[in-house]
């Protein structure tokens, strides 16, 4: 009954730590194994512009919003003194600034950091507002013209898409079509080309959109957004290259904004321009999800051990991995059997270890065991009272400990300063522990006894200095909750000890 | 008195099994990890446990239970009394000093007797009653208790053993362990001290661990240091064959021993006085599992026959007549 009871617990812990951790590996994104990089791109967009002394300043920027295909690792805006207002209406999403009275030039940045996740896909929300066809304005001259190339293309397509492409194939042919270059004249920059492409599709009555993109490259400097274009197929916007009339976003660019609107308006201001430069870092994986899933508004990751300060999250990093050296004391103790000074003692060895690094902890340790047991082996003689002689023993061994660290340090081993890092009250006990070992049961039993702590010690830095359960478990702190089942399981293990297979070896032989 | 279970089924069947742990279960030996997690902790309540763990108040219960005990000198509480050793223990040539809460036989000191203003141990030498205050000192100071907390010690009869030990003990005191499941004797042994274990009666120190048969209180051969042994190996005294006197009254007094301790898993200490005959030393609430290769025989199949028994008999000499039983149809 207490079985089936423990066994029940346990699996409800299972399920509740396994659930968490995959909830957090397939939804967040958060790595299982702490050597995962990803592609970081912070873009930068400068905004600068001279105020107008008599007004106050507005001015309006367009920035991205769920860019497919990366993730947001966060988003900074440097605004001085302006006010600061975001607003998404659900195509777009811009920042404003404001203040009244400013004077001189102003700069303004906006500072965004993405990360390449391809399976991050917004799922686009349909279309439930069907955008109206407006009424496109070419000059009288230039109506015929346009007229004269959409009836060819629109017998030759069935849809927005295929019309689309087919219109571009005739704009951008070699072949002198006088309509064509009629329409072309006068066409500047892209900005005017899409616009104009976007004017021809309505005068089809197709509904299109220009927008801008972001082109990932790392080193742009003063760069531009590049205008694109949208088509409504008549279910959702449809990315089209407005020169080539290619389906879809170009590779490593970014959405910055739809619309006929400007992506930048300043009202206050003159001399408006904005730049954009660009830059790619790699960066550990697990920050990038964890800084994302708190921009996805997971209450998981906002009560989770990242939201500490860092020095607190580094005291957890190594606090968390003591139950995992607990449970390495429950299999070796309980399992294996093996002898240990103290119940835990091994495992504060082994966090000191931590600093000491493993050979060289091992060598002072045993120093200070040596030199203590020796000075206790005095004390005996001087036949003093318990606590006082344990409180000379801890005084002895803090004295030691100063010593092994100055000579260390004079002999050039820096490592031996570490020393100071033992817990020096666990060292005192083991000295007293040991000696009284020694006394009752004889030099044997205290040298197994004591092999077996710093053998238990050792293991234990082992397993609790692998990077990779660190990462885990700081991670996903609720895998605990699994550790606590496989312990709570090992508390009804009633099966023999492997020391006791030897133990009762003659028993065997009957 | 009929056993309710088919014994038979109790013994091991089929060809032996290969593995070590297989062939251990087979033979019902019983490891540290069960002991603790199917007898003690479900048999043994905790607020038992000071009863036990305490000598002064085992001796107390033991004397309203009518067991006999070794008399009591003195108990010195506070260090402030050592003050007074001399005269609390003038009217005794010999005595035992121990700590009311150790562990494990440690911190228990024999004195067999004085010259001039010292006194002799155990072991022949002599110690000075400087050397002796401070033994109780560190007793007060609770070197030898459980977790280290202050205690008494505790001044007592010192037990002159029985003749029939001679040659068969170096030393030390010879004690009868012997362990009691639900108020019932299930297996016993009888520990003797050698040059190796300085006198002590612990197999962990090298003392001689020898079955003794529930039925007939005979004794088998010997394990020392875990290895079986016939003769013991100062004297050369043969091991087995050697009949505990007084075997049914030993028996009937451990059973009364679990009545007043109130835990169902209990190993009590028993010694054999040369004139007051029985007597109890204490009751061990973690009694060890050596007592298994000392008898070469697993515990379990007795202790999962006592665990499925209905009802104990409340009659000591009732349950004294169960244990003998399943001895005879489980050795």
């Amino acid at each position: 009954m207490r079985g089936l009871h423990v066994k029940t617990l346990a699996l409800l812990l299972v399920v509740v730590g396994i659930s968490i951790c995959w909830f957090k590996v397939t939804r967040l994104g958060l790595p299982l194994v702490p050597t995962e990089k990803a592609d970081v791109w912070t873009v930068e967009a400068r905004i600068e512009f001279k105020a107008r002394h008599d007004a106050a300043v507005k001015a309006r920027f367009a920035i991205p919003r769920l860019p497919p295909g990366y993730t947001v690792v966060d988003e900074s805006f440097v605004s001085g003194d302006y006010g600061l207002t975001t607003e998404d209406d659900g195509a777009n999403r811009a920042v404003e600034w404001a203040i009244r009275q400013v004077n001189g030039y102003q700069v303004l940045y906006y500072r965004i950091r993405l990360a390449r996740d391809p399976s991050n896909q917004p799922i686009q929300a349909p279309v439930t507002l069907i955008p109206e066809v407006r009424s496109p304005h070419f000059p009288e001259a230039l109506e015929s013209a346009a007229k004269g190339l959409m009836g060819e293309a629109l017998k030759k397509s069935a849809d927005a898409k295929t019309f689309v492409r087919e219109l571009l194939v005739r704009l951008n042919s070699h072949t002198v079509d006088p309509n064509v270059m009629l329409l072309r004249q006068g066409i500047g920059d892209e900005e005017e080309w899409v616009q104009f492409v976007s004017d021809l599709l309505a005068s089809g009555g197709f509904i299109s959109r220009p927008a801008h993109l972001l082109v990932l490259r790392d080193g742009i400097n003063h760069g531009a957004l590049k205008p694109w274009l949208q088509v409504f197929d008549g279910h959702q916007w449809v990315w089209i290259d407005p020169h080539t009339g290619e389906l879809g976003l170009p590779e490593g660019a970014v959405p910055w904004h739809v619309g006929a609107d400007p992506v930048l308006a300043v009202s206050g201001g003159k001399n408006i321009k904005v730049e954009f430069s660009v830059s790619q870092r790699e960066q550990d994986r697990t920050l990038v999800a964890e800084q994302r899933a708190r921009q996805m508004g997971s209450r998981l990751m906002e009560y989770s051990l990242f939201s500490l300060p860092v020095s607190v999250q580094n005291v957890y990093r190594v606090l968390l991995m003591v139950p995992v050296g607990a449970f390495l004391i429950v299999i070796l103790r309980n399992v294996v059997g093996i002898k240990t000074f103290g119940t835990f003692m091994p495992i504060l060895i082994s966090l000191a270890f931590r600093e000491t690094e493993l050979v060289w902890g091992m060598i002072l340790f045993s120093l200070l065991i040596f030199l203590g047991l020796l000075i206790r082996f005095y004390l005996e003689y001087l036949k003093l009272l318990m606590v006082p002689r344990l409180a000379a023993v801890l005084i002895i061994v803090i004295i030691l400990m100063a010593f092994v660290s100055v000579f260390s340090h004079k002999l050039g081993f820096d490592r031996g300063l570490s020393v100071a890092l033992f817990p020096m009250v666990i060292l005192a006990m083991t000295i007293e522990r040991m000696s009284l070992v020694w006394e009752e049961l004889g030099p044997t039993e205290a040298l197994v006894q004591g092999f077996g702590s710093l053998a238990v010690a050792a293991l234990g830095y082992l397993c609790m200095s692998s990077r990779y359960l660190e990462h885990l478990i700081f991670v996903f702190p609720e895998l605990l909750l699994v550790v606590l089942a496989m312990t709570l399981l090992l508390g009804r293990y009633t099966g023999y000890r492997l020391t006791e297979l030897w133990r009762f070896r003659s028993a065997l032989r009957l | 008195m009929a056993i309710p279970l088919g014994v038979e089924a109790l013994k091991v069947d089929g060809k032996p099994a290969w593995l070590p742990w297989r062939r251990l279960r087979q033979l019902g030996v019983m490891g540290l990890n069960e002991r603790n997690a199917d007898f003690i902790l479900p048999y043994n309540p905790r607020k038992n446990y000071p009863l036990v763990d305490n000598k002064l108040l085992t001796k107390e219960l033991a004397i309203q239970a009518g067991i006999p005990v070794p008399p009591l000198y003195g108990v010195i509480e506070i260090v402030h009394q050592i003050e007074d050793l001399s005269d609390l223990v003038s009217p005794y040539e010999d005595f035992v000093v121990k700590p009311a809460q150790g562990a494990g036989g440690e911190g228990i000191l024999v004195l067999t007797g004085r010259q001039g203003d010292r006194y002799r141990k155990s072991d022949g030498e002599l110690t000075t009653e400087e050397d002796l205050g401070h033994h109780i000192s560190n007793i007060l100071g609770g070197m030898y208790s459980l977790a280290g907390r202050p205690d008494q010690a505790v001044l007592e009869y010192r037990v002159k053993f029985d003749p029939i030990f001679e040659h068969i003990s170096y030393q030390g005191v010879p004690d009868i362990r012997i362990l009691v499941f639900r108020g019932i004797p299930v297996l016993a042994m009888i520990r003797l001290p050698t040059r190796g274990s300085s006198g002590k009666a612990n197999l962990h120190q090298g003392a001689i661990g020898v079955g003794i048969d529930l039925a007939s209180g005979r004794t088998f051969s010997g394990v020392w240091h875990e290895r079986p042994i016939e003769e013991h190996p100062d004297t050369g005294g043969q091991l087995s064959g050697r009949i505990i006197p007084y075997w049914d009254e030993i028996l009937a007094m451990t059973a009364r021993c679990h009545d007043f301790a109130g835990l169902g898993f209990i190993g009590v200490d028993i010694v054999l006085d040369e004139t007051q005959g029985p007597m109890m030393l204490e009751v061990n609430a973690r009694p060890g599992l050596s007592i298994q290769l000392a008898n070469r025989l697993g515990l379990l199949p007795r202790l999962r026959h006592v665990e499925a028994l209905k009802s104990i008999p409340t009659e000591i000499s009732e349950r004294v007549q169960t244990a003998k039983t399943l001895a005879r149809y489980t050795a």
